[in-house]
């Protein structure tokens, strides 16, 4: 800040408004950090009750189907995508998702350390999207491509992490599939729902994501 | 002190003991085991030092070692059994399913001993899946102990002043987890509304999903006052040095745990590549 | 901790700015200068300013009490004071210009402390001491003189509890002495409190006065406090501001030169002012019949017991009011009546009157299973076991906190909500509706979303939705709190006609106008022993 600012702000006492230096539209404002790691905590809470009800049909299908498993991932992906619609700021659906997966780590969730890795590269993938398109689009398409993403992304660690490099093409291919379909619906068109029904209530409303043109009172 | 705020006359009414810098007891850790008095921050450290080199290789003799020297390395910093168990037996089940899913679906190689559709159960899959399981095992348990019961605020100082992560986003993110009682108390009081509001009666699967809108809407807005009180202390001014109410040290304790978890990962990996059972990952 | 040289008297945060000029006046036992020159502020999604054309100047030092009506846009003028309204295109739009010292309020942030209206929003951390000490942490206060600053603090709002005490459940008055120490323990140079004593018991608002203007004196800080009650206030301010409901400043000059100048038009705008009091006429009726009877009772969270052997009766026609310090158990004794906690020994029974008197027969069970379409079983005599539809049409609960009330996205649907779930008609609904809209002065927010109301329209639109269905027994937890003098009186006079044509009314409350004109019964709660409560000496 510089002081010598402040007697231009001080003369234009009655103008139309003040001359305040334009913020970057990609600087983050307090309130953009706070929700994102609120949306972090909420979406963590996700995660832990998906740890056991999405784990279980993970488990079954994962033991018995080749990579079908995979459709159940999308929701573990739901917090870049969340991220990214809501905030819209670089490095959100990063942040998001890592602290979505730091909580449900710290709560206790069966991969431990590895779902922070997971978190790390579930986040990148999604963030990797909406850097592509450079913070400017936000909707379905966008979503649902950012949820594939993240589940590439996820594929991609699961190589080395859960040794899915050892198995054979077919199971990767399904698994590959099946987990971007479930990326980019459970986490893309979910989070989607999600970002406008939030938008909706008013929630939003600090946020571009959840300006209405509507005018009240 | 000028510019105080204690009543005239009656000096602090209470006689709190504090340490040599200042810092109250009653807000410093306290606890004997040995993990509650390390820096949470090197939990984190060590649980990366010690998977990362595990996690290059599938193979038995790693996998068992590692599992093995981590348990006699608790009971020496004095964790009971139970406690391991407590903290990872969810491990009980995911190990198995891993190792499944490797004996069903990995490359073929070496005798078949059955078929179906695309699984295929050879000497390969067998030998993986056995490896993948311990793995598993090896790699869940010891970080799952190690990273149980701790404290978000002691880790987040550590997060900000060991670690040097960026400050605004730590205390975010702590401020954060704090929610999570509130969120607890707001369910139970949104559902008293409801009942309140003969709103209590719908289907149990309808009303848990609009609730759970209901408090993830209500979350958003907490964050937004919640940011506004935070600014409104001072918080996220550019210019100014944050200090820390309550210091984050690193001391003896915490090099001895990493050095462990950098040892027993090293010697396990040592001694698979002695007998030639090291095995790196993707390399068949 | 005198020893660090930075931590010398009020302002140690200075020296450590990095790149600031010190200037000759900040070193001085000198509070911030304000100045408001054509200021003006929309919220985001309004079409009108919430504040328009405002010209104020604040000097350093002096103490202000900001009057106004409801929703004249005091807690926003504090807002923007604090720089917490944000200044990116998506939080607002800014008219004019509004400066703290010389600066925009965003860039003198943190030389500025605020509380802001809701008790629960101003808890940062999750212990006690961790809470207070944060604004000293984002200020760069060297630790030791951080910890120092957390006890004063804490000792002048007279909260005393363990630092280490987590803050999740604290009862509102407590939380509200907790955000003030908050600010206390930063020695901001401006001190903005926005309705601070509004949730504490009498003596806490002495104390908690006592203990802000103390503060503000020993530093020089510029003091600005929003209250409705001027007579809390009226002796420890230099100064009375007065914002009008048409957006002008409707007075401003010293307490006693606005109080006896302005006083037919303050009154008319809303200010409560000593030797004043409303009156609310009552019809004076003998009791009637007996609704609620509360019969050895304990309660408490949980299994744990607050109080126990609690005996009352509720009968209609009859207004009852519950008194006690702050965390004395008002709240929790309130929703065990209510039939919304379970009692931990003895019974919340209710008497045949009141299981007739809702309507089951239009009920429908919920669900979408076949069992909807059948009966709803009678009201058995425990409400604590009722079906939610049988509570709405016999028991109604204004909370505490109005935000848990809130149900919907818009005022008119949340008053919509009670008539359509105890399945009364269309038009009944909607005449009920913007009979009460109007009552209450909300109609122009009919379609604003309950959570963006001011502090004083949130608690009308939460005693609001109760009295859409009026049911039978009427349980309100500090209704009257944050109201000004017209809608207080309004407010009143509603909750009286309810009594008179026979309802009972429970009010938990700390006001003693209240008590006044609806202490039929008094219920006095006192302060429950609870072993960690109290700091160990
Ligand atoms: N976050 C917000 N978004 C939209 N509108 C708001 C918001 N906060 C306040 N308003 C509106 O701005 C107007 C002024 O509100 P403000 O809270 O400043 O009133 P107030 O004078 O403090 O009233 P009270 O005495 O009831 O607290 C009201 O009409 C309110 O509905
Ligand atoms: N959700 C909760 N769970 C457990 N204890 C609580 C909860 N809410 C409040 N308490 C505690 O129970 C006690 C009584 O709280 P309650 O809210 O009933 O007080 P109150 O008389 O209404 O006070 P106030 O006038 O400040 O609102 C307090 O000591 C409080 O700390
Ligand atoms: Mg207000
Ligand atoms: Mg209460």
């Amino acid at each position: 800040m510089t002081t010598s600012s402040t007697p231009s702000r001080t003369s234009s006492a009655q103008g139309p408004a003040q001359a305040r230096s334009p913020k970057s539209r990609f600087r983050w404002r307090v309130i953009d950090i706070v929700t994102a790691a609120v949306l972090g905590v909420a979406t963590g809470l996700i995660f832990i009750v998906w740890n056991s009800v999405g784990y279980a049909w993970f488990t079954v299908m994962d033991a018995f189907t080749p990579g079908v498993g995979g459709i159940a991932v999308g929701i573990w992906l739901l917090g870049g995508v969340l991220g990214g619609l809501i905030i819209r700021k670089p490095g959100a659906a990063l942040f998001v998702e890592v602290l979505a997966a730091s909580v449900s780590m710290l709560l206790g969730s069966q991969w431990s350390i590895e779902t922070v890795y997971s978190g790390i590269a579930q986040g990148l993938g999604a963030e990797l999207i909406f850097l592509l398109f450079f913070y400017k689009r936000f909707g379905l398409g966008v979503a649902m491509l950012a949820g594939a993403g993240a589940a590439v992304a996820a594929w991609t660690l699961e190589l080395f992490l859960s040794a899915n490099i050892e198995k054979g093409p077919e199971f990767l291919t399904i698994y590959l599939v099946s987990i971007v379909l479930s990326g980019a619906v459970l986490a893309g068109v979910v989070g989607w729902l999600l970002t406008r029904a939030l938008a909706a209530t008013g929630a939003l409303n600090r946020f571009a994501a959840g300006r209405s043109s509507k005018r009240i009172g | 002190m000028s510019g105080g705020i204690a009543p005239a006359g009656a000096q602090s009414a209470r006689s709190v003991a504090v340490d040599s810098d200042g810092v109250p007891l009653e807000v410093l850790p306290v606890g004997g085991r040995f993990l509650d008095r390390v820096n949470p921050v090197t939990p984190f450290l060590a649980a990366v030092l010690y998977s990362i080199p595990l996690l290059t290789t599938l193979d038995i003799v790693s996998a068992l070692a590692a599992l093995v020297l981590a348990m006699v390395a608790f009971w020496v910093a004095g964790v009971r059994p139970v406690e391991i168990l407590r903290s990872s037996w969810i491990l009980l089940i995911a190990a198995p399913v891993s190792a499944t899913s490797m004996l069903l679906y990995a490359k073929p190689g070496g005798e078949s001993y059955g078929q179906f559709l695309y699984a295929n159960i050879t000497d390969n899959s067998i030998q993986l899946a056995i490896a993948v399981g311990v793995r598993v095992l090896a790699i869940g348990v010891p970080t799952l102990v190690a990273l149980s019961r701790i404290d978000p605020t002691r880790l987040a100082d550590g997060l900000a002043q060991v670690a040097h992560l960026p400050a605004r986003f730590v205390v975010s993110a702590l401020a954060g987890i704090r929610l999570f009682a509130v969120f607890r108390d707001d369910w139970t009081a949104m559902s008293q509304a409801r009942r309140a509001r003969g709103l209590g009666d719908s289907g149990a699967v309808r009303r848990l999903m609009t609730m759970a809108f209901a408090l993830l809407a209500l979350a958003i807005r907490r964050a937004g006052t919640l940011a506004t009180v935070m600014e409104a202390r001072g918080f996220g001014a550019e210019d100014v040095a944050r200090t820390w109410a309550r210091p984050s040290r690193l001391g003896w304790r915490d090099l001895v745990l990493v050095l462990a978890a950098v040892g027993i990962a090293g010697v396990a990996v040592a001694a698979a590549v002695a007998l030639s059972s090291y095995r790196l990952v993707g390399s068949a | 901790m005198a020893a660090d040289p930075r931590a010398r008297g009020d302002r140690c945060t200075e020296p450590l700015r990095r790149g600031q000029k010190l200037e000759a006046n900040r070193l001085a036992l000198v509070g911030a200068r304000v100045e408001a020159r054509g200021w003006g502020w929309r919220h985001a999604d309004r079409a009108k300013l919430a504040v328009a054309g405002l010209d104020l100047t604040i000097e350093p030092g002096e103490a202000v009490l900001l009057l106004g009506p409801s929703g004249a846009g005091k807690s926003t003028l504090l807002a923007a004071l604090a720089g917490v309204l944000g200044d990116h295109e998506d939080d607002g739009q800014e008219l004019g210009s509004l400066l703290v010292d010389g600066r925009h309020p965003s860039d003198a942030r943190g030389t500025v402390g605020l509380v802001l209206q809701d008790p629960q929003a101003n808890t940062v951390l999750a212990r006690i001491g961790d809470d207070v000490a944060f604004g000293c942490e984002n200020l760069g206060v060297p630790r030791a003189e951080t910890w120092a600053r957390v006890r004063e603090a804490l000792d002048a709002v007279g909260l005393r509890m363990p630092l280490d005490r987590s803050t999740a459940q604290l009862s509102g008055g407590e939380r509200q002495r907790l955000a003030i120490a908050g600010v206390l323990a930063m020695r901001p140079d401006l001190i903005l409190l926005d309705e601070p004593t509004a949730n504490l018991d009498p003596a806490g608002v002495d104390e908690v006065r006592e203990a802000v203007v103390r503060a503000a004196q020993a530093s020089g800080a510029t003091l600005i406090v929003i209250e409705h009650r001027v007579d809390v206030w009226r002796s420890s301010v230099d100064r009375v501001v007065v914002l009008g409901g048409e957006q002008h400043l409707l007075a401003d000059g010293t307490p006693d030169l606005v109080l006896e100048q302005h006083r037919e038009s303050l009154l008319a705008a809303g200010v409560w002012i000593g030797g004043h009091e409303p009156q609310v006429p009552r019809a004076v009726l003998a009791p009637g019949e007996d609704l609620l009877i509360a019969d050895g009772l304990g309660f408490g969270r949980a299994d744990h017991a607050l109080h126990t052997q609690f005996s009352a009766t509720l009968h209609a026609g009859e207004s009852t009011v519950v008194l006690g310090p702050n965390g004395a158990g008002k709240t929790t004794l309130a929703l065990t009546l209510a039939g919304l906690l379970t009692p931990v020994e003895g019974e919340v029974r209710a008497t045949q009157a009141l299981r007739d008197a809702g309507d089951d027969a239009r009920v429908r069970r919920g669900g979408w299973g076949l069992g909807r379409f059948r009966a709803a079983p009678p009201a058995g005599p425990h409400p604590s076991a009722w079906r939610s539809r049988q509570l709405l049409t016999r028991i109604g609960t204004v909370f505490q906190q109005p935000e848990h009330q809130f149900v919907a996205g818009t005022v008119r649907r949340e008053l919509e909500v009670g008539p359509d779930a105890a399945g009364r008609g269309k038009r009944e609904t909607s005449e009920r509706v913007d009979e009460l809209l109007t009552a209450l002065r909300l109609s122009h927010l009919a379609e604003a979303h309950p959570f963006t109301l001011s502090g004083g329209e949130q608690r009308r639109l939460s005693v609001a939705t109760v009295l859409a269905t009026a049911p039978r027994v009427l349980i309100f937890d500090e209704p009257t709190f944050g109201q000004d003098r017209r809608t207080w009186t309004e407010l009143v006079a509603i909750m009286a006609r309810l009594v008179a044509e026979g309802h009972a009314l429970v009010s938990v409350t700390h006001d003693e106008q209240l008590v006044r004109v609806l202490g039929d019964q008094c219920i006095r709660i006192g302060a429950h022993d609870r072993k960690d409560a109290k700091v160990p000496a």
